[in-house]
């Protein structure tokens, strides 16, 4: 889940979701997963673990992919060589990631064409954050400092799920998307700290990127006895609104100490409650860019599918069984 | 050997076209990120073009010991006529096998280049001659490994690779434009000089082409892709450049 796993919450077919399942074995899995134990891929495992699973991993992965878009078209334009260079490293991470995460997924018994074809008709989904334009280089500062962040937070919580491949590419992941967020922050502070244009360009691309990240954690749950089935396999590992709340709880007081503003006039943390209140972003909004009216959620797949169809003969002629075999460079 | 103004003239003039030439086809090959054939060309391709723009900005850094500007106004601040980069580096990504003949071509100079800079009398250029020759066997040994899977991958597959050689030889043979100081160079032993970097490039990159299977182009029947070396550029150099300098010109005086 990279920031919002898209989750069907569908409260009435948890007994038909269970139904064929053989109890013995369901009971044994579920005291393993409370024991704190991590199901391997050999495993024996209810069908819809392994449905939401894939689903969650495969969604992850596309967003990594989809994510390097909107900052790789930064690396060209990095003013400097220390920015081009970590820019270059940061994205190149990401495509590591997307790669990881195809290869977890990919031990639930889905391949990565077939996740690649989702993607690319538009079955699958991605990250909603990368449906909006970067339009300044300042974006691209917000993006690797607070979706980074964002990313983490949740990542954190999902690597103590009970998938093992998933937690040990989460592990992997997670050490590289803090030297992500030190990049981003570094970033935002020259631009906050530096000329009266740099600061307004960074408050502006906050004010832009401001309701997609309050979106980025998904809508408040509704309570459900399948998100609890969910919760006890520790396929979700946190609602929502707790991983809101974590977030803006680290990154709000370092916004505001930059100097900067955040464009919700609510927003201020109630010290008797500990949580913070904010104006409900527009929700409405969200589901529109979910079913694939964002800004940018066009361009987005016909960057890929493009991709996809240009290499199709590189990927073909690989595959050519009269090829001599080369070991891949690691 | 004391080093006399043509010496020095003629090391800056051969570290700018290196560093140049490192700068372009880091940043084009950085264009493959999030568009490649498949995730590990992508990566692949931007670790070569972390490679590349690092030791372009070594170089700089070097030219900035002999009195240049530092690396970043340097880089970001010249227009095409200023940059000495040959042509191959700055066409645009186009398809996959002209951006894989291209790395073949220009990795395996670059290797030779910096085989040949590791005896440079010139001592701060042959320390990082000898450190970018351990990075650079890897990039020479990615393009070698592909070159040969994608000839034989199948026709469509070797008939696009081989019109890519075709298409870019000459443009390769351009990397080899004589500067101004070649003798200079030669006689002060600082570099072996083009002419010499060409005819181990010859020997190393036909043969190979021909064990892969491709049919060899000819050197005496190619035009050398000139004009590089002496700020003359193809129409795609600018509009890269003005790409490349569009955050760093809003205010070249403020820290980003
Ligand atoms: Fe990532
Ligand atoms: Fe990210
Ligand atoms: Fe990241």
């Amino acid at each position: 889940m990279y920031g919002n796993a898209y989750i069907e919450n569908d409260g009435n077919k948890v007994n038909s979701i269970l139904a064929d399942e053989d109890p013995i074995k369901l009971a044994e899995f579920e005291a393993r997963i409370a024991a704190g134990d991590k199901i391997e891929p050999k495993d024996w495992m209810p069908k819809e673990y392994r449905k939401q699973l894939v689903r969650m991993i495969e969604q992850h992965a596309h967003s990594e992919i989809i994510g390097s878009l909107p900052e790789g078209t930064w690396i060209t334009r990095a003013p400097g060589f220390r920015r081009k260079l970590a820019l270059m490293a940061k994205v190149q991470d990401e495509v590591g990631h997307a790669q990881l995460l195809y290869s977890a997924a990919e031990t639930l018994g889905k391949s990565r064409e077939d996740m690649t074809n989702d993607l690319i008709n538009g079955k699958s989904k991605y990250s909603n954050v990368f449906n909006y334009p970067a339009p300044t280089w300042a974006d691209s500062a917000v993006i690797a400092w607070l979706i980074d962040a964002g990313a983490i937070v949740n990542q954190l919580a999902n690597s103590k799920g009970s998938y093992g491949p998933y937690c040990r590419a989460l592990d992997r992941i997670c050490a590289e998307e803090s030297f992500h967020l030190k990049y981003g922050h570094d970033n935002v502070v020259f631009l906050a700290t530096g000329t009266p244009v740099q600061r307004a360009m960074v408050q502006e691309a906050l004010n832009r990127w401001w309701e997609p990240i309050m979106h980025f954690f998904g809508p408040p749950d509704k309570a459900s006895q399948h998100s609890e089935i969910l919760m006890r396999w520790k396929v979700k590992m946190g609602s929502n609104d707790s991983m809101r709340q974590t977030f803006l709880n680290m990154y709000v007081p370092k916004i505001w100490d930059l100097g900067l503003t955040l464009p919700d006039t609510e927003l201020r943390k109630n010290e008797e409650t500990g949580q913070w209140e904010y104006t409900e972003p527009n929700w409405e909004t969200f589901k529109q860019v979910i079913n694939g009216n964002g800004p940018c959620n066009k361009e987005r797949l016909a960057v890929r599918r493009m991709a996809e169809e240009n290499g199709r003969w590189v990927r073909k002629a690989l595959m050519n069984k009269d090829a001599v075999y080369a070991t891949p460079l690691a | 050997m004391e080093f006399t103004e043509k010496h020095v003239e003629g090391l800056k003039e051969l570290l700018y076209k290196m560093a140049d030439d490192l700068l372009i086809i880091g940043h084009r090959n950085s264009e493959w990120t999030g568009l490649g054939p498949m995730l590990e060309e992508d990566i692949a391709f931007s670790s070569m073009a972390q490679d590349k723009v690092g030791q372009s900005l070594a170089l700089f850094e070097l030219l900035h010991e002999l009195g240049e500007s530092d690396p970043d106004t340097v880089a970001f601040t010249r227009n095409d006529h200023q940059f000495h980069c040959s042509q191959l580096v700055e066409l645009p990504i186009g398809e996959y096998d002209f951006s894989m003949v291209r790395h073949f071509f220009f990795d395996h100079a670059e290797a030779i280049r910096f085989e040949m800079l590791a005896d440079s009398v010139f001592e701060p250029l042959s320390m990082v001659a000898r450190k970018f020759k351990g990075e650079i066997k890897y990039h020479t040994m990615h393009a070698d490994i592909f070159m040969q899977k994608l000839a034989a991958g199948g026709e469509e597959s070797f008939s696009r690779m081989q019109n890519s050689i075709n298409e870019t030889f000459g443009l390769a043979l351009g990397m080899f434009e004589p500067g101004k100081y070649e003798e200079a160079l030669i006689e002060s032993g600082i570099f072996g000089g083009e002419a010499e970097l060409q005819r181990r490039w010859l020997d190393k990159v036909l043969p190979l082409l021909e064990s892969f299977g491709y049919v060899v182009p000819k050197v005496e029947s190619t035009e050398p892709a000139f004009g590089g070396r002496h700020g003359i550029h193809t129409p795609h150099l600018q509009p890269l450049l003005d790409e490349m300098t569009e955050v760093f010109s809003i205010d070249p005086g403020a820290d980003w």
